[in-house]
């Protein structure tokens, strides 16, 4: 119980960092715009659209909030693989989850010239990769799950995810090598990774499939804790074995698989969130897990963002570079602090 | 005769056991018909790959029973559901537990989770049960424990109360005293019994530990290549079974001290 009353105070902390940091990445950028202006733009409802509102409400705004969903959203699904396949090593980068939405971009990106004509202009919209980036996540993470029910070892697990990422690498340069310049320039640039590509509309669908997948994630919590002592025992507890899979895997692959789509494939912030919160909750319990993990993932989203902004410049870097280079310091880190990765 | 069937938790009828793999069925043991009766503390002893596990695993419902009827409280195993099956009975299996970062209290709560809401919050019955079940197994000073911070005594005793806030009439524990020394053999035993007599549950447990088993059960199974008996120790003794447990070359069953020698 004192347990409890303790993390109400981290909580408290980190969403008013959370707070800070959305104001902050907010007010960051290439044009300077005072904090005032940016207040004002939230609470006045001036008649007179200046540019920094303009800037603020269809360009900051979206892209803060999207950094927020993407940073949460994998840190969640991140933190359900980690569970589901009782390996710390699992994510959504590790498991080839995020290979597969590649591949579905891939396909419509690079595949559109091999389609061709009339089939060319439908497929490249933004809601074909959307739905090619989900289905492609969610078809692997079906196929991981499978070899995963015949092969018990879950190291076998991590191997065929790695594999499938260099299945999806190959055909992605076999395309690549038929497809025009335009078009590998595209490619490239969404597998740099993007939070600001969004308008408002766009956000929207985003919002309203990021919620279902946290709807569902919130359903799996008691199922993921009995889950922490393997399958025979969360069985042995009542658990519905096949239905808690298959709304974990739902829930993953809506969260991973739109994220993919809408921002790129934004790597180690899956395998690093849950990592990092259970150094700072000590505790297995989901229900505690879940909202830390939501927290902390928006929370080093906004800050990789603001380090991508690079402030006082024009230029902003790739944010895919930028996870990287914190998320993979973080798993050292972790791996030579520990010894050992427990989850 | 009415009195002695209500004694009855569990009983199998012309059970038998084995695999079913493409077509072919693996046939480990057959015509088991045991009765296990409340509140006893029942041991099950062969020897390795007699189909011990086999067995445990068909009365718990992790595999189907190849034929035969398996009976809990009168009512047929496979017309029970995962949740009622949880209500009635809880396991301590030989697997390790997947995350060994769960503090103890955690995990003996985990054992409430039949009985919670959709989320799993514990309700104040379900903290009392968990305090009781600690008070039981004596763990209090174990529970803000990690479990990697446990030895396997520990951890053992941790994982049976579990079981017990799991608040079930049968515990079914597979091979609990592996891996322990003889002190902490003797002592898990000892700490079944004391449980079946403070809660009245029915404990059963697989074990190659004869000798202890034979001064601690109430009853015993006894699982040889021909046939599988279940009776108490001392009628086991008299009627000669456990001389046919092993081949005969190596060890001999002295009837005197209920235990076996090897031969000079």
């Amino acid at each position: 119980m004192n347990q409890n009353q303790s993390y109400k105070w981290t909580f408290l902390a980190l969403s008013l960092g959370l707070i800070a940091l959305f104001i902050l990445n907010i007010s960051l950028g290439s044009v300077q715009i005072s904090f005032s202006t940016i207040i004002d733009s939230f609470l006045v409802k001036s008649s007179d659209f200046s540019n920094q509102e303009y800037i603020i409400q269809n360009y900051r705004l979206p892209k803060a909030i999207t950094a927020i969903l993407v940073g949460s959203g994998l840190g969640i699904s991140g933190l359900l693989m980690q569970t589901l396949f009782k390996n710390p090593l699992a994510g959504p980068f590790v498991l080839g989850i995020t290979s597969g939405a590649s591949l579905g971009v891939a396909l419509v990106i690079l595949g559109s010239s091999v389609f061709g004509g009339f089939l060319a202009t439908f497929l490249i919209s933004k809601w074909s990769l959307v739905i090619a980036a989900s289905l492609g996540s969610f078809l692997v993470l079906l196929l991981v799950l499978i070899v995963s029910s015949k092969v018990r070892d879950t190291m076998a697990i991590l191997i065929i995810g790695l594999m499938f990422g260099s299945i999806t690498a190959a055909i992605v340069s076999v395309l690549s090598y038929f497809s025009s310049a335009e078009q590998l320039q595209q490619y490239i640039f969404w597998g740099f990774g993007s939070l600001g590509d969004l308008d408002w509309q766009e956000l929207i669908i985003f919002i309203i499939i990021y919620s279902f997948g946290l709807f569902f994630s919130i359903l799996s919590i008691k199922g993921l804790n009995s889950l922490l002592l393997g399958d025979n025992y969360a069985k042995s507890l009542g658990l519905d074995l096949k239905k808690s899979r298959f709304i974990i895997i739902i829930a993953t692959s809506l969260l991973a698989g739109t994220i993919t789509a809408f921002a790129g494939p934004i790597a180690f912030i899956g395998l690093a969130i849950p990592h990092l919160t259970r150094q700072l909750f000590k505790t297995s319990n989901h229900k505690i897990l879940l909202p830390a993990v939501f927290l902390i993932g928006a929370i080093i989203m906004l800050i990789c963002d603001s380090i991508a902004q690079l402030p006082n410049s024009d230029y902003s870097l790739p944010i895919n570079a930028i996870t990287s280079l914190i998320g993979a310091p973080v798993v050292i880190w972790l791996l030579v602090q520990q010894r050992k990765m427990i989850f | 005769m009415n009195e002695k069937t209500q004694n009855i938790i569990l009983k199998t009828k012309n059970l038998d056991i084995g695999y079913i793999s493409k077509k072919k069925e693996t046939r480990i043991a057959k015509d088991i018909n045991i009765n296990l009766n409340k509140g006893e503390l029942i041991a099950l002893v062969g020897g390795n790959g007699i189909g011990k596990s086999t067995l445990l695993r068909t009365l718990t419902k992790v595999q189907p029973a190849l034929n035969g009827d398996i009976f809990i409280n009168e009512k047929q195993l496979n017309n029970y559901n995962n949740l009622e099956l949880a209500k009635v009975m809880s396991l301590v299996l030989t697997e390790p537990i997947s995350s060994k970062n769960l503090s103890v209290f955690e995990l003996v709560a985990l054992g409430r989770q039949p009985y919670t809401n959709w989320i799993g919050n514990l309700a104040s019955t379900d903290l009392k049960a968990v305090k009781k079940a600690i008070q039981l197994t004596n763990i209090e000073d174990l529970q803000h424990k990690k479990c990697f911070e446990l030895s396997d005594g520990q951890l053992q005793k941790v994982m049976i109360t579990r079981a017990l806030a799991q608040d079930t009439p049968m515990i079914i524990l597979d091979e609990p005293t592996t891996h322990l020394d003889m002190y902490h053999k003797a002592y898990l035993l000892k700490l079944l019994k004391q449980l079946t007599i403070d809660t009245g549950k029915t404990i059963l447990f697989s074990s190659h530990e004869i000798d202890l088993a034979i001064q601690l059960c109430d009853s015993m199974i006894v699982m040889t290549k021909d046939q599988v008996v279940s009776d108490q120790p001392c009628n086991l003794i008299s009627n000669g079974i456990f001389e046919s447990l092993f081949p005969k070359d190596l060890i001999v069953f002295d009837d005197k001290t209920g235990s076996f020698r090897v031969k000079k």
